[in-house]
């Protein structure tokens, strides 16, 4: 097990933070964002890897064998289902925002300054 | 009966089973359902859900509760399930829930004329998601219950969609707040990572008294995710923009309950996992929060009083009385932990009273902005008085549960010598509530000018009623005055203040939290000491913060206010600079919250392992 795939991770995160911090189109700003999300997958499946591991289906393996984490892998796969829900929710928030002001641009959006 | 049967052994499941089943069967027959029987539906699921946390909390006063899911209860002290942990504190939080959403659903019954029944599924998801991340004592389903919640809150504060400013709202909530979970996401990895548990008493098991890095910045991530949620400095943008949006019967859950769950969380956590590891680091965690719940604090107060857009000044006046909530969890005491739990009823009940009497202005009159409403709803100081009871209750007066609060927090900082804490309060308290006594004599008695007395922007906001509406129907106000009525009753019960002591001191107790849930033992906590602190102090600062308060209000309303004089230019540029960081854009607040972040885990390491606190 090498720090390859958590260096992968926080990479992930920070480049994904930076695009929201300067996108300039919500749509963009999703992508980013799941970008973050994306990062939070490899720390959960690298956390759950095990060198030389097999995959967590005990059919026909002598007892004992090593397994990679089947815990992490469905945490990894719920995560997936509740981004996908927000993700989409943010989608459409951002379709509604062009069709009230015609543009995506957040710069360009000061209604709520102050 | 096999049913009766069925349900008496899944019962502590039924307040997150019941919100979620009738929201599934009203989306289902969404086109079929006509309003009425949507809002009677809703408000019966409510209700029965309000009574079933009432019965819970009666059965476990005396010893908590652990319900396992499909029955798999833990083998040789190992949690393979999950579970909901039911103690008298989440309990009573999830009553706070159901009572607010209650009151939401009354006061929606004329407020939207062309809600659909999407309205009543979304509030009622919300509520199963509240009610079950206040049981769930598994780490990973209070991240799920937690991005459940929310994804409802994201979708309730966009609801007006046809309006950009409720989308633009929305969109800087749920992007700031996704990334909060993100990083609770990550938090529970690492946690995971170190003890190959997810259940919350094992993990703190598995830890221990062991102490390391990974441990704390994984309690770091936590703790930063859930204090979005929680509006606390520097992660508080988003919340201002979502109230000033959001529909007015979602603002009151949002403040009243929604923004203190974020508290609860962590105070959850803090007892349950990480107290073994950060036994010696108390000092570093509590001197670190102090000081971010003061700015908090502070930072909310003076927002507050510098909008004129009322729900705004609502919104910041949350922030300011979190900044107090984060103030008494940081002392890292059940005493002070009690205060808490007293002051978030206090002021879920008050605040979300205010929000009615904010949607009712706006129901009358099609404005929430303060100076254009100057003198026009003198006919309804009735409801007025709503305003004026609500300022009473954020300034700390008695009779109010949020003096019986302050009351626990402040004794618990004077044992602890954290005397400061004193001026916190009645300085947030009396700035707060001046903001309201302002708002109740300009609105209600005509008082004050016409001219621009802040440099708050003045933001159009959609009527949510159609047409103009002479009078103000009584579903809308009574549901405001219950929940006064509702706090003031409470203050008056004899040994509340001692049992909420007991029940915090069952929260705190690291110890017996895990037999309870691992070993199925109990453990009973020795009795709580009678607390016959003199209430003298905290009434004489409440008083004159409340006093403060209304001298300040009455100074703004005053031709007096020295609003152009050169004298206070350096304020005024002040306030300009605070409000311009509040620049509504979204790139900015995660920026802000990056760098809080950053900053707060290297604070944290440099009091730790420079300073060894």
């Amino acid at each position: 097990m090498t720090l390859f795939p958590y260096l992968v991770a926080a990479w992930l995160f920070c480049i994904g933070l930076y695009g929201v911090v300067t996108s300039r189109n919500f749509i963009h700003l999703v992508m980013c964002l799941a970008v973050v999300q994306s990062s939070t997958y490899v720390l959960l499946l690298s956390i759950g890897y095990r060198t030389g591991g097999l995959p967590p289906v005990f059919a026909g393996v002598p007892v004992g064998a090593p397994a990679v984490d089947p815990v992490v892998q469905a945490l990894m796969l719920t995560d997936v289902v509740v981004e996908a829900t927000v993700v989409a929710l943010l989608l459409s928030l951002a379709v509604q925002v062009h069709k009230g002001t015609g543009t995506l641009n957040p710069d360009h959006l000061r209604e709520l300054k102050g | 009966m096999p049913l009766a049967n069925a349900i008496s052994a899944h019962f502590p499941a039924l307040p997150l089973a019941l919100p979620l089943g009738t929201a599934a069967i009203l989306a289902a027959l969404n086109k079929f359902m006509p309003r009425r029987l949507a809002d009677a539906l809703a408000i019966l699921a409510t209700l029965i859900n309000f009574s079933i946390d009432v019965f819970l909390l009666h059965a476990v006063r005396s010893a908590p509760f652990v319900y396992w899911f499909g029955g798999w209860t833990p083998r040789s002290g190992v949690a393979i399930g999950i579970c909901f942990v039911i103690d008298p504190i989440s309990c009573a939080l999830a009553m706070l829930v159901s009572v607010l959403v209650l009151a939401a659903f009354v006061f929606s019954l004329r407020y939207f004329d062309s809600v659909g029944t999407l309205f009543h599924v979304l509030m009622l998801g919300f509520l199963g998601a509240m009610s079950g991340f206040c049981f769930s004592g598994d780490l990973f389903n209070l991240f799920v219950f937690f991005e459940l919640m929310s994804a409802a809150a994201f979708a309730l504060c966009g609801y007006k969609n046809e309006e950009p400013t409720a989308q633009q709202g929305a969109l800087n909530f749920a992007i700031t707040n996704t990334i909060g979970a993100f990083l609770i996401l990550c938090g529970i990895a690492m946690l995971y990572a170190r003890t190959g548990a997810l259940n919350m008493a094992q993990i703190g098991r598995a830890l221990g008294q062991q102490s390391d890095a990974l441990v704390i910045t994984a309690f770091v991530f936590i703790l930063v995710g859930f204090y979005i949620k929680a509006a606390i400095f520097p992660f508080h943008f988003w919340l201002a923009d979502a109230h000033a949006v959001a529909p007015t019967p979602v603002c009151m859950l949002f403040s009243g309950v929604m923004v203190e769950l974020g508290i609860y969380a962590v105070a959850r956590i803090y007892w349950a996992v990480v107290a073994g590891p950060f036994a010696g680091h108390h000092s570093a965690l509590m001197s670190l929060l102090l000081v971010v719940g003061t700015i908090t604090s502070v930072l909310g107060a003076i927002m507050s009083f510098g909008q004129r857009h009322v729900k705004r000044m609502l919104a910041f006046s949350t922030i300011s009385h979190t900044g107090l909530l984060l103030i008494g969890f940081a002392l890292l005491d059940p005493q002070a932990l009690a205060g808490v739990a007293l002051y978030v009823a206090g002021h879920g009940l008050v605040k979300s009273s205010l929000f009615i009497g904010a949607g009712i202005l706006l129901h009358r009159y099609g404005t929430v902005d303060e100076l254009e409403l100057r003198g026009r709803a003198r006919r309804h100081r009735f409801a007025g008085f709503v305003f004026f009871i609500g300022a009473m209750g954020l300034a700390g007066v008695p009779p109010n549960l949020t003096f019986l609060g302050e009351h626990s927090i402040s004794h618990a900082a004077t044992l602890l010598h954290q005397d400061w804490i004193h001026v916190v309060f009645p300085f947030s308290g009396a700035v707060t509530s001046a903001a309201i006594f302002r708002v109740f004599g300009r609105v209600y008695l005509g008082l004050g000018s016409k001219a621009a007395i802040t440099p708050g922007k003045h933001i159009p906001e959609d009527r949510e009623t159609a047409g103009p509406h002479r009078n103000i129907p009584a579903v809308m106000i009574f549901p405001a005055f219950l929940l006064v009525i509702a706090a003031l009753a409470l203050t008056l019960t004899p040994q509340l203040q001692h049992a909420a002591l007991t029940a915090a001191r069952t929260m705190a107790n690291t110890y017996a939290y895990q037999a309870r849930v691992l070993d199925a033992k109990y453990i009973p906590n020795d009795a709580a000491p009678e607390t016959n602190s003199p209430l003298r102090p905290t009434l004489i600062s409440s008083v004159s913060a409340m006093t403060a308060g209304l001298f300040f209000a009455g100074w703004a309303l005053s031709p007096a206010w020295p609003s152009r004089h050169r004298a206070i230019a350096p304020a005024r540029a002040c306030m300009r600079a605070l409000h311009s960081l509040h620049s509504g854009h979204v790139g900015d607040y995660v920026a802000f919250l990056t760098f809080g972040a950053a900053a707060f885990g290297i604070i944290l390491g440099l009091l730790i392992h420079r300073f060894g606190m």
